[in-house]
């Protein structure tokens, strides 16, 4: 097997200090932003007691999702044996860790009492997926960071697979964790229900490789070196059939709730009536985020990387469409206190929540976009995470 | 003689009339006493040190028949006893937390009205509780379910858990309306307590539950669900009552009558 040579980007030029000065001052906004919210409270975010969980916990759980999905190529390579992916697997492992501190910032960041974040870590109730999800978030950074020092450092090689694996392993159970902090809530109707969890790991396979995707085109764009289309064309072939997966669970949930009576309310509110919620479905989620990425990968377009680019660029448009549905749109719709009766009160019980998200909500969240993007740049600059050259004929030598 | 036999009757008697007058005067002490021990226990409540015990479960029955159209005495009664604005008066009325509300109900079909208040029900098997990372969502031993001011961190995923809407996040920074005896707080998450404060001084009520009395439509009814002869308990076998969204099977702590 022909031997890589993996080397750090230089990090000199005016375009890269631009990089890392744009995501910097997204960073700081983002800080600011939490500052205003945390001095002031809850009262300037566009959430109420009505749309409990907003703009925020969209972007952090989309990139705790994704974050587990960007995984996913490291894992091809340790845990299946692909040796063509081995190469693209430190910055698979890098970039998860980074979208998950992006996330988990975004996270606890919009909680009421930031401050208390240690009260988080020193108590617990174990029947909570919140509790449970602590743990799998940090021990998500313990095992990544030990995959990725074992890919980086040749003496602890050997435990590269068993770390991988373990990885995998985990990145499994942290994805049924964050789908089961929906799946395990039994009052909204569009939750409670074991689907979120298998359907929030598909969805983590294409949001991740969708920005893995991105992440690695742009690094060898920027930094001229070479990347071959055998790379581009498999990774490609696989964002196809993650887009498909997600595609095919959506519909299967839908329909589930379709043929039964209580759920016909909501799912009316979803798929028909729900304004902007409707809309992000149909045209963010569905059109966008699944079935333009599909026609674009499967048709000759797919052949392009421009539109490769355009197609991964839309699974993640989707992806936050998907987020901004199911997290907002669930609790937009009115509470079935008393089937089959109209309700008013002081309360806004019976009608349907309106939310317009801050301007501090929105920089919270791409804060968290930024640091997580920050946090890549500067590690491909200082350590050994992208191979010199990936062109076809390198990549070739690999399977052999 | 007779004197002498007169003075050997009354020394015969005379034990008998101590025993009458000592009993008497115990039974008198007693009945004079006795209920001031007991309002000084009632008043005094639980002592400090004790534990709320598992043999009282708190409840209230709700007579939806009687709760008038209109009425919002059990909602102005809460604010003023836990210190809470007024919805009304509140330049954000959406985040403004709301301890209890007045709701109305329409039947589509038949347009029946029913008024009922709701609030916190007080599940045996609280799905906040559950939920809550920190364990600051509790449920006391005597059914109440509440919220530890020190160790919730806002994280509002009881409020995403709720089936009855029942929970509040402070989303500003409080007036100085706030009570001394009911701790609330920015950033934290809140709702009914069943007036916790009053239960542990020994009330053995609730403020809405005599805003209702006082009002004369007695629709609220409050009291120890374990005791079976508490008037709660009475009431509760005596009219058919039902539990929200009882499919869940929370086991809830406020029951409704005429819904």
């Amino acid at each position: 097997m022909a031997s890589i040579t993996f080397r750090e980007v230089e990090g000199s030029s005016p375009k890269f200090w631009m990089l890392f000065g744009a995501l910097g001052l997204f960073v700081l906004f983002g800080a600011l932003a939490w500052n205003t919210m945390h001095h002031y409270g809850h009262v300037v975010t566009g959430m109420d007691n009505q749309i409990v969980w907003g703009l925020p916990h969209v972007f952090a759980v989309f990139l705790i999702v994704a974050a587990s999905g960007a995984l996913n190529v490291a894992s091809i390579a340790s845990v299946f044996n692909k040796p063509m992916y081995k190469p693209l697997a430190p910055l698979s492992a890098i970039l998860a860790l980074a979208l998950m501190l992006g996330g988990l910032l975004v996270l606890v960041l919009d909680l009421g009492r930031s401050d208390r974040l240690i009260v988080a870590m020193t108590h617990f109730n174990f029947k909570s997926m919140f509790t449970w999800n602590v743990f799998l978030y940090s021990g998500f950074f313990g095992l990544v960071g030990v995959y990725l020092w074992t890919m980086l450092d040749r003496s602890v090689k050997t435990y590269s697979k068993a770390a991988g694996t373990a990885a995998f392993i985990w990145r499994l159970t942290l994805t049924t964790g964050t789908g089961s902090l929906f799946g395990f809530l039994i009052a909204r109707e569009l939750y409670g229900t074991a689907m979120l969890a298998p359907m929030f790991i598909i969805m983590s396979f294409a949001y991740g490789l969708a920005i893995y995707l991105m992440v690695l085109a742009a690094a060898y764009a920027w930094t001229g070196r070479t990347l071959g289309d055998a790379v581009m064309m498999r990774l490609k072939s696989l964002l196809v059939v993650f887009v498909a997966a997600v595609l095919y669970f959506v519909v299967v949930q839908h329909l589930t709730n379709l043929y039964f009576a209580k759920y016909h309310a909501v799912e009316a509110f979803i798929l028909r009536d729900g304004g902007i919620f409707t809309t992000l479905f149909w045209v963010g989620h569905i059109a966008l985020g699944c079935v333009a990425p599909l026609v674009i990968l499967l048709s000759r377009l797919g052949k392009q990387r421009t539109w490769i680019m355009i197609a991964c660029g839309l699974v993640i448009v989707g992806g936050l469409a998907q987020m901004y549905v199911t997290i907002i749109g669930a609790q937009a719709f009115p509470l079935d206190m008393f089937p089959g009766m109209n309700e008013t009160s002081s309360f806004f019980d019976g009608e349907v929540h309106s939310y317009v998200p801050s301007v501090p909500e929105i920089f919270l969240g791409l804060g968290g976009v930024a640091i997580a993007l920050l946090v890549t740049t500067f590690a491909v600059k200082v350590l050994r995470l992208l191979p010199v050259s990936l062109d076809d004929e390198t990549v070739a030598k690999l399977e052999h | 003689m007779s004197e002498q036999n007169q003075n050997a009757e009354y020394a015969a008697v005379s034990p008998e009339r101590r025993r009458f007058l000592s009993v008497a005067t115990a039974t008198a002490a007693g009945l004079t006493i006795a209920p001031g021990v007991m309002l000084y226990e009632v008043a005094h409540g639980r002592p400090e040190e004790q534990a709320a015990s598992s043999a009282v479960r708190w409840g209230m029955m709700v007579d939806a028949t009687k709760c008038a159209t209109g009425c919002d005495d059990c909602v102005t009664a809460c604010n003023t006893e836990n210190g809470l604005t007024p919805v009304a008066e509140s330049a954000h009325p959406k985040q403004a937390p709301q301890w209890i509300r007045k709701l109305q109900l329409q039947d589509p079909l038949t347009q029946m009205e029913t008024n009922l208040p709701m609030m916190c029900q007080h599940c045996a098997e609280p799905p906040c509780v559950d939920v809550c990372p920190t364990g600051a969502s509790f449920k006391r031993a005597d059914g109440l379910v509440l919220v530890n001011r020190h160790t919730c961190i806002g994280c509002r995923y009881c409020m995403m858990a709720c089936p009855y809407k029942a929970r509040s996040l402070v989303h500003e920074s409080l007036n100085d309306t706030q009570k001394p005896d009911v701790p609330r707080g920015i950033g934290c998450v809140e709702s009914c307590t069943f007036c916790v404060q009053k239960i542990d001084r020994g009330d053995g009520t609730t403020a809405c539950v005599e805003a209702c009395t006082a009002s004369g439509h007695n629709a609220l009814v409050f009291g120890d669900m374990n005791d079976p002869e508490s008037e709660i308990s009475k009431k509760l076998r005596e009219l058919p009552t039902k539990q929200v969204r009882a499919d869940l099977n929370l086991n809830l702590g406020v029951r409704y009558h005429g819904i």
